[in-house]
């Protein structure tokens, strides 16, 4: 042990080892630089669809909203879960990081993937969409960069199970992880039963795009598509849960009340959403009712029984630290003196409420077979996933944030008061347009659509012009949250280059 | 807490609150659970699983069928058909429209057949925003009964292309 350079940190007491720390640096800065990429193709592509402003040509609409997946929904999070691999797996338990050169190979996977498929698409040679559903054609060079970003993703989920095996022969815990640690375990488990769908559907489009084989079967795809596409994003719902037991543990000293309670939960993540991911083919051809029905109606809601446990586990954690505090008047005095004004706190509150009330409730009515029908490919989809993936995961992981820069860059936070507000404005903003665009959706107007006007078209159509006042909506969302970004984007990288250094 | 490790034993029973919870949550799932499947055995508007494997050429030579024993007018270039009830209906989807302009009569079941020819589409029937996917390869049948008539348009709603959104299709229900 003698070899290896510990620091403890002084604010978290925190054993943290030099190349965990590295590791975790890099990968969050990794993950602000994507962030404020996504985030800008995320402006220009709402401002194309804001009707008013009409912003981008043709071409370069499809071609940000394909980059604005890749970014902000595959890169941000991704290279913030890996982040969180590394501090949970090693600074979390006090041990060192046991292979940090597997970090290091996934890490360069990991940005040249990315940087490989932001220029080729960047170059017109993939207008594809995030989903890039075959026959249509991407440059092989594109699904070289996912399978490369994926590869490199697999392997930074790997290290977590390698740290946690190894650092119980040095004392890292004796018989059970914590549950910020199991949490994301549990992650890791879901990221490499999905990038393994990832290699199943990924390295054959890359040899048909290639010729190198016939054809790829387009409901095929679809289907092991998904298992990849929504199976991730419960990578994304595993880390957030975890990151909300740590901030509650950090901030206000929350113990979870149950572990065993919240333990299942995290095993029933890992048991049914993979299956359930089959809600996106609801209203396909090919698969039976009842193989659907079985998936997305037993299977889904043992998932999201899951997140009813957590939704009640971790408010009450904080309730019961917060008592012991001795606000105990009333019921309600442990909310309203809660740390409203620490980012970390708020930001994990927005992100549970808005989690809940806005991506998780649509999320299992728009996961009805009935309901699909009316919903399948509307607007109303896109405001589901930016109310689970934007509003809970991005700001819980924005929470997080501020508490990992002092914790791990050893700097204090620049601009305290934007950064206090900075939550709530993010908050505000996305929720303002998930539910613009959820209500435009209610109306009809579909997804990934340059102009619901249809001009060019052979047969004209008018939406009812309601939509006009919910897409506006979206748009002033839009702008609100971006301005959030901004600040955010701002905060990090000013802290973490000019913060005053902590002692 | 959650950032250390839990006392040795943890699997503890759960509190009274607890139990009420997911008794709660529980329940409601299981209602969800059962209404669905419910639904699809009494309801009256469900996805139907109906499918063949077609090729594009076959599915096109059906198209080309059905307009020409059944097309009564032509608009903006676009065939109008009007099929007899009871028999198959075949909506083409390609890049970037919707063939042919089709007519259909009020309170009358018919299949329709939507196939793709190239990638990906999106059935979208507005203004009552009903939805499917369109795939190639595969002939999608679904047996509606239309209640309501009118004009009907059919927008895209799976990106396929610099065209999308320029891919609107018309229906009549007379």
């Amino acid at each position: 042990m003698a070899n290896f350079d510990f620091r403890t940190c002084s604010i978290s007491g925190l054993k943290i080892d030099k190349a965990s720390e590295n590791l975790v640096r890099w990968n969050l800065i990794a993950a602000f630089a994507t962030l404020a990429v996504g985030g800008l193709f995320a402006l220009l592509v709402a401002l194309t669809r804001w009707p008013s402003v009409h912003l981008l040509p043709l071409e370069f609409y499809y071609r940000f909203l394909t980059l604005h997946g890749i970014d902000a929904l595959l890169a941000w999070i991704i290279f913030f879960e890996i982040a969180l691999v590394h501090f949970t797996s090693a600074v979390l338990l006090g041990t060192r990081s046991y292979v940090p050169w597997l970090g290091w190979l996934a890490f360069a996977l990991m940005l040249i993937g990315g940087g490989v498929i932001n220029v080729i698409v960047l170059l017109g040679k993939a207008d594809v969409m995030f989903t890039s559903y075959v026959p249509l054609k991407a440059d092989p060079i594109y699904y070289l960069g996912v399978i490369l970003f994926a590869v490199g993703a697999l392997l930074g989920f790997i290290i977590f199970f390698i740290n946690v095996i190894l650092s119980k022969r040095d004392g890292g815990y004796k018989r059970s992880l914590p549950l910020g640690v199991f949490g994301l375990g549990a992650a890791s488990i879901i990221a490499v039963l999905t990038l393994l769908h990832g290699a199943g559907i990924f390295v054959p489009t890359l040899l048909w795009s290639m010729n190198l084989i016939p054809n790829v079967d387009p409901s095929a795809y679809r289907l092991v598509f998904w298992g990849l596409g929504h199976s991730s994003q419960q990578i994304n719902v595993c880390a957030m849960v975890s990151v909300w037991y740590m901030t509650s543990a950090f901030v206000v000293g929350g113990k979870p009340v149950n572990e065993k309670l919240s333990r299942t939960a995290f095993v029933l993540y890992i048991l049914f959403i993979n299956i359930a991911s089959e809600h996106h083919l609801l209203v396909d051809p090919v698969l039976s009712t009842w193989h659907k029905i079985v998936n997305t109606s037993y299977m889904m809601h043992l998932a999201v029984l899951a997140s009813m446990i957590h939704a009640f586990a971790i408010p009450a954690s904080m309730e019961v630290a917060l008592r012991e505090q001795g606000y105990t008047r009333g019921l309600f005095e442990w909310v309203k003196k809660a740390p409203w004004s620490n980012p970390a706190f708020s930001g994990i509150a927005i992100s549970i409420l808005l989690f809940g009330f806005l991506g998780g409730i649509t999320g299992v009515i728009f996961g009805t077979e009935q309901f699909n029908i009316i919903r399948h490919n509307t607007w109303a989809i896109t405001g589901h996933f930016h109310g689970t993936v934007v509003a809970g995961t991005t700001i819980a992981f924005m929470g997080f944030t501020y508490l990992l820069i002092p914790y791990i860059f050893k700097r204090e936070l620049i601009w305290k008061g934007f950064a206090t507000i900075q939550p709530y404005l993010y908050g505000v903003g996305v929720a303002i347009l998930s539910i613009g665009m959820m209500s435009a959706g209610a109306f009809g107007i579909p997804r990934r659509h340059y102009d619901v006007t249809f001009s060019g078209a052979p047969f004209s159509f008018t939406f009812d012009p309601a939509v006009d006042m919910f897409m506006s909506m979206m748009g002033v969302g839009a702008v609100l949250a971006v301005l959030g970004g901004v600040l955010y984007i701002l905060i990090a990288f000013g802290s973490v280059i000019f913060g005053k250094e902590v002692q | 807490m959650a950032i250390h490790e839990p006392e040795r034993i943890w699997w503890n029973p759960l509190s009274k609150d607890e139990r009420l919870w997911v008794a709660v949550a529980l329940i409601w799932m299981l209602v969800s659970f059962i209404f669905m499947p419910i639904y699809h055995i009494v309801g009256s508007q469900n996805p139907p699983s109906e499918t063949y494997a077609v090729s594009a050429e076959q599915f096109d030579k059906l198209v080309k069928g059905m307009v020409e024993k059944y097309k009564v007018g032509e608009e903006n270039g676009f065939p109008v058909v009007h099929p007899k009830p009871g028999e198959p209906v075949y909506l083409k989807a390609s890049m970037w429209q919707w063939y042919p302009v089709v007519e259909l009569e009020k309170g009358k079941e018919y299949k329709l057949h939507l196939s793709s020819m190239d990638i990906n589409h999106g059935f979208s029937l507005q203004p009552i925003n009903l939805n499917f996917q369109a795939l190639p390869g595969y002939d999608y049948v679904l047996t509606i009964t239309p209640t309501t008539s009118g004009v009907f348009h059919i927008v895209c709603n799976e990106y396929c292309g610099v065209g999308h959104h320029m891919m609107v299709g018309k229906m009549y229900v007379k």
